[in-house]
């Protein structure tokens, strides 16, 4: 339809915000934990995401510092001159004023405010103040003053320290970053290894019973991994594996099996029959073949399996909690201590969504790093 | 020992030691076993090569029959027998005590619901984005940003959403977008117009797609009669054209429910703990997540039709809306079903969510928490592994369609 004059400007418009929309739905809630990872636990509680990417308006009340200590004589009157900001820690740009909480936007910055019998105030724009009056005027307590600033967008990265180099047990990303890494990179990488040469072999050797072998490992691909929780536990304890990271690599190896052997044994018998057959002719071995010509060419096919295998890994939960994580905890995986994190600091919401972008931002790396292949690996994968 | 470094020599162990494997035992038999020398040379090459395969596939299925294909006969086993009688066959009694719980039909129904609306709504809105997308020219970034949720963990997930879902009391700022929309909502127009009138639009046309598929299914035994031929697959045409009756039916009268319904409008909701809802906004959480994939493989999908069949629409004077449903949809019904079977496998093991979001508190249980709870929070094995045999049994229609698929191509 693309190509034919006139019915595409009349829809492009609709399209186009459409997408818009589409998109900005999808990406929304990604964007809210980001942005939210890098405010306060003050910021995050006292206003929606949204509102941190504007400047923000904001009331304060003020005393003016105590004229006690402060004031200064100037002819027959008495000032106090400061700088609220400086005073109380704050920041902004004060637009309006005023000296009752039931009018706190009376005056403009920069205006003079009477306060009867001569006593005035003057609040600037930077939150500099002149007060002045009579000696009786300018002493107890010092002025109460309302002022309402704009500050811009402020962001911290502090949670990430805390969350990255600080912090308690409980909030220390860097141990379960860690022990993530260990699970997974071997789970990867494992079952590459034996899915290649099993897919070589349904692939391109000829032996009774390899079209059963195919149907039984597409069945195996939908078997949930929910079965295999209680037998392969009592396996593993029964043999002295017990829990840990062996079982569990073992485990990852086990159920990323068929996805593995069915990607590469279809994407393998696509490879060119003629250069299989003449290697053959001059003599290579079937070990040969396979390491020299069919694991490079394969290697597309290589690649989206091994993204799949780690975004799975590296996301798991299940697993880790089933064959990993024992009563110590020492050997607890990102997955695992954000669900804890939601049960004990639920609130805690700058706590919680730094740990959750903590252990998304390398999954969403490498996804943007290879998404080609990831996308290739689907079709694949899917599309019969 | 270091687990990293521990992690390292596994994958030195692990990849050598298979590596290694796969070599020494090639070596052993083209030189020792049968070597292709000496008088029988011929026949030892020939009886090598009848070998060889199952060298190289001996580990794979080693590791897929221990870690997949024992586990289901082992758990059928332990669904029969009883933990505390030291593993006595009981029969059905674990089954029994399962039925009688109405946690798990509270499970069970909700993922029924799951069943349908996830992969519904993932496949819809796949196809709409993979739609809108493949017609601009910013298109690559937009799927980008779309499939971007598949590479976020369903705790991350949770946390996202959890985030969106947030309730402060009514007078602070709400730090949840879902409450600072609803908040908007005062009862005036705008509301009828967003709350009422939308949502019942979608549900007619819901009941409309619905129904229409459910014609599609029974027409074929109505049009037999008439030419004298079977139809096949009579009970399973039946059955979808009851599910799909029973469907409209509730669309229908939840259409009503819509405008009878009193909105309590200017409160902020909990909204996991709202009965029977919740558990769509947790299903929202896998629909974000799944319709990356469905864009992805329908996009190709749709790429791949014809051009001469669209533009021959074109000329004879359909409309945009003709030709998608019409041309399109109908070619690419096979990718739709595959994409449709893929996400309802998701739905069947979904558990990271429900866990993290709500572990099946105020009715959002499913099979696979439901399952979790009795295996190792309750330590009632029996039960857990009956409850996992129903996942399997949910999953298996969809396990024999796809075996048949494949060895149909193989052929």
């Amino acid at each position: 339809m693309d190509n034919i004059a006139g019915s595409k400007s009349s829809l492009g418009w609709v399209v186009q915000i459409s997408t818009i929309l589409l998109v900005a739905l999808w990406i929304f809630p990604t964007v809210g934990l980001l942005v939210s990872s890098f405010r306060t636990a003050d910021q995050i509680s006292t206003s929606g995401w949204w509102a941190a990417l504007f400047p923000s308006e904001q009331t304060e009340r003020f005393r003016v510092a105590d004229p006690d200590d402060n004031r200064a004589a100037r002819g027959d009157l008495f000032v106090v001159e400061g700088n609220f900001f400086e005073e109380n820690d704050s920041s902004g740009e004060i637009t309006s004023w005023g000296t009752s909480s039931r009018a706190v936007d009376a005056y403009q910055a920069g205006e003079v405010a009477d306060l009867g019998d001569g006593e005035t105030i003057t609040i600037n724009p930077d939150s500099s103040y002149v007060w002045s009056g009579t000696d009786e005027q300018i002493s107890g307590r010092g002025q109460r003053v309302f002022v309402t600033a704009v500050s811009p967008p402020e962001f911290t990265t502090d949670n990430y320290n805390t969350i990255l180099f600080s912090g308690t047990a409980g909030d220390n990303m860097t141990k379960a970053f860690f022990n993530t890494l260990t699970v997974t990179i071997p789970a990867t990488v494992i079952p590459i290894v034996v899915a290649a040469f099993a897919a070589y072999a349904l692939a391109w050797m000829d032996f009774p019973g390899r079209a059963l072998l195919i149907a039984i490992i597409v069945g195996l691909l939908v078997v949930p991994l929910q079965l295999a929780l209680i037998p392969l536990l009592s396996l593993h304890v029964g043999i002295g594996i017990g829990k840990g990271y062996l079982g569990t690599w073992l485990a990852h190896t086990g159920f990323g099996l068929p996805l593995a052997i069915y990607l590469l044994r279809n994407y393998m018998v696509g490879l060119p029959r003629d250069i299989i057959e003449n290697a053959k002719v001059d003599g290579a071995t079937d070990f040969q073949i396979f390491t020299k010509i069919i694991l490079p060419l394969s290697f597309p096919a290589l690649a989206s399996f091994a993204i799949f295998q780690f975004l799975w890994t590296w996301n798991d939960l299940l697993v880790a909690k089933v064959f990993l994580i024992d009563s110590t905890g020492q050997t607890t995986v990102m997955t695992d201590q954000i669900v804890n994190l939601l049960g004990t600091r639920g609130g805690n919401w700058e706590i919680l969504a730094t740990a959750a972008f903590v252990s998304i931002a390398v999954p969403l790396v490498v996804f943007f790093a290879m998404q080609k292949y990831l996308v290739r690996g689907l079709l694949a994968g899917s599309v019969k | 020992m270091n687990p990293a470094l521990q992690g390292l020599l596994t994958i030195i162990i692990g990849v050598g030691g298979c590596i290694g494997y796969f070599y020494l035992s090639n070596q052993f038999l083209d030189k020792v076993l049968f070597p292709a020398k000496g008088p029988q040379a011929g026949r030892n090459i020939n009886r090598a090569n009848l070998v060889r395969p199952w060298l190289f596939l001996f580990p794979a299925l080693f590791a897929l029959g221990l870690y997949l294909a024992y586990p289901v006969f082992e758990t059928l086993r332990l669904s029969l027998t009883d933990r505390d009688l030291d593993g006595a066959f009981v029969g059905l009694s674990n089954y029994q005590q399962m039925f009688a719980e109405p946690k798990f039909w509270e499970a069970l129904s909700n993922n029924m619901l799951w069943l349908i609306v996830v992969p519904a709504a993932a496949t819809a809105f796949g196809l709409l984005a993979a739609q809108l997308t493949d017609r601009i020219k910013w298109g690559s970034v937009a799927k980008s940003l779309i499939f971007m949720p598949m590479a976020i963990s369903f705790v991350g997930a949770a946390v996202i959403f959890k985030l969106v879902y947030d309730t402060r009391p009514v007078d602070q700022n709400q730090i949840g977008i879902l409450n600072a929309v609803w908040l908007q909502f005062e009862g005036g127009a705008g509301s009828f117009l967003f709350l009422k009138v939308i949502p019942a639009l979608i549900l007619i046309s819901f009941a409309g797609i619905v129904a229409y598929v459910g014609w599609i299914f029974v027409a074929p035994i109505a049009n037999s009669r008439a030419n004298g031929g079977g139809a096949g697959f009579v009970p399973l045409r039946l059955f979808v054209a009851a599910a799909s009756l029973w469907l409209v039916y509730l669309s229908i009268g939840s259409l009503f429910g819509i405008f009878a319904f009193q909105f309590p409008y200017g409160e902020p909701q909990t909204w996991l703990t709202i009965p029977f809802w919740n558990s769509f906004f947790l299903m929202i959480v896998l629909i974000w997540i799944q319709t990356g994939f469905a864009m992805v493989i329908l996009s190709a999908a749709l790429r791949g039709i014809p051009e001469e069949t669209i533009e021959a629409a074109i000329v004879d004077g359909a409309n945009p809306l003709q030709v998608f449903f019409k041309i399109k949809v109908p070619q690419i019904m096979g990718t739709i079903v595959v994409v449709w079977t893929t996400i309802t496998l998701v739905v069947l093991k979904v558990f990271d969510i429900v866990f993290a979001m709500s572990n099946g508190q105020w009715e959002t249980q499913v099979l696979a928490n439901y399952m979790y709870d009795k295996l190792f929070r309750a330590d009632e094995w029996g039960v857990g592994s009956a409850s996992a045999i129903i996942i399997m049994l949910l999953v298996s229609p969809i396990l024999i369609w796809n075996v048949y698929n494949a060895r149909k191509e193989m052929k």
